[in-house]
């Protein structure tokens, strides 16, 4: 079958994965970041919810990544596409590792930032627009040294 | 350990954390694709002009879902204790960091896990750690 990532259908799926998810993340109390630093806060009082919401999440996943991972093609005809990378280096661990400050300092990870967005909620905004220009940091540092390996130098 | 009976809500936990769940099953069984927001959002950093369109539909599914929870429930809670310039120090540590440990909670978290890979276990308990330990410093050592 083709490869159409523009089709509609394929729009209309991507839209609305990602309105469950984010409705997913509200009725767990993860758009909150509150909620998700009293998970962090182990010393206080700890709140156990993102542990659960994780719990949950893999159960449906991991039956959902079952069946995919035995299909050469989605249900709308596209190639279904996992990650073949199985090599853990040190910008796996380093990245993670101050992923998790980034998160631990304000309780808000890309996901529940978006929903935070469509929430009106301004402070949302602030570190939604850092993250993205972070993300960019990281696309010119990468192409930089692209251009470096390239020339040689 | 002090659990917090209080706010501890294992219900909707259970069932949000399943709607998480389904929407990265409808993701990756119908458009082929790991539901990994840094991945989505990052690919439209440098983007590959068929590759717009999905990217934007799945960020505008996140944007528009309090909308339509509001539809049918109350506004729900959000607190954020943080100041704006903390916000955008940990807005830019977890936008580049992200990038270079190739995901987040979802992409990792969720669906790494999920479908058992080393590297997104390996990625989960490194962001788990410094997020434990962050809170701690921040709270009982520097705020105590």
């Amino acid at each position: 079958m083709h490869q159409h990532h523009n089709t509609f259908r394929a729009l209309l799926f991507s839209l609305l994965s990602g309105l469950i998810f984010g409705l997913g993340l509200i009725l767990a109390g993860m758009a909150n970041p509150a909620k998700v630093l009293a998970f962090l806060d182990l010393a206080g009082w700890w709140d156990p919810s993102l542990g659960l919401v994780m719990g949950g999440a893999i159960a449906v996943g991991a039956l959902a990544f079952a069946i995919a991972k035995k299909r050469p093609h989605s249900y709308l005809g596209f190639a279904i596409q996992l990650p073949t990378s199985r090599i853990i280096d040190i910008r796996l661990i380093l990245g993670s590792l101050t992923f998790g400050i980034g998160w631990g300092l304000v309780g808000i990870c890309p996901a529940p930032a978006f929903v935070l967005i469509g929430s009106g909620s301004d402070k949302g905004l602030v570190f939604t627009l850092f993250m993205i220009i972070g993300m960019a940091i990281f696309e010119l540092l990468e192409n930089f040294k692209k251009s470096k390996r390239a020339t040689g130098k | 350990m002090l659990i917090d009976w209080n706010n501890f809500t294992p219900w909707s936990a259970l069932a949000g954390g399943a709607l998480i769940g389904l929407a990265t099953a409808i993701f990756i069984l119908f458009n082929g694709r790991i539901a990994g927001i840094t991945g989505i959002l990052g690919g439209l950093i440098n983007p590959k002009l068929r590759d717009i369109g999905w990217r934007i539909a799945f960020i505008l599914g996140l944007v528009i879902s309090p909308v339509v929870w509001k539809l049918f429930s109350p506004q729900p809670l959000i607190e954020i204790e943080a100041s704006n310039a903390l916000l955008a120090i940990a807005g830019l540590i977890v936008g580049i960091s992200t990038r270079y440990g190739s995901g987040c909670t979802s992409g990792h978290g969720v669906c790494g896990i999920s479908r058992l890979s080393p590297r997104s276990i390996i990625a989960t308990l490194a962001f788990m750690l410094t997020g434990f330990l962050t809170v701690y410093i921040v709270r009982h050592l520097v705020g105590a």
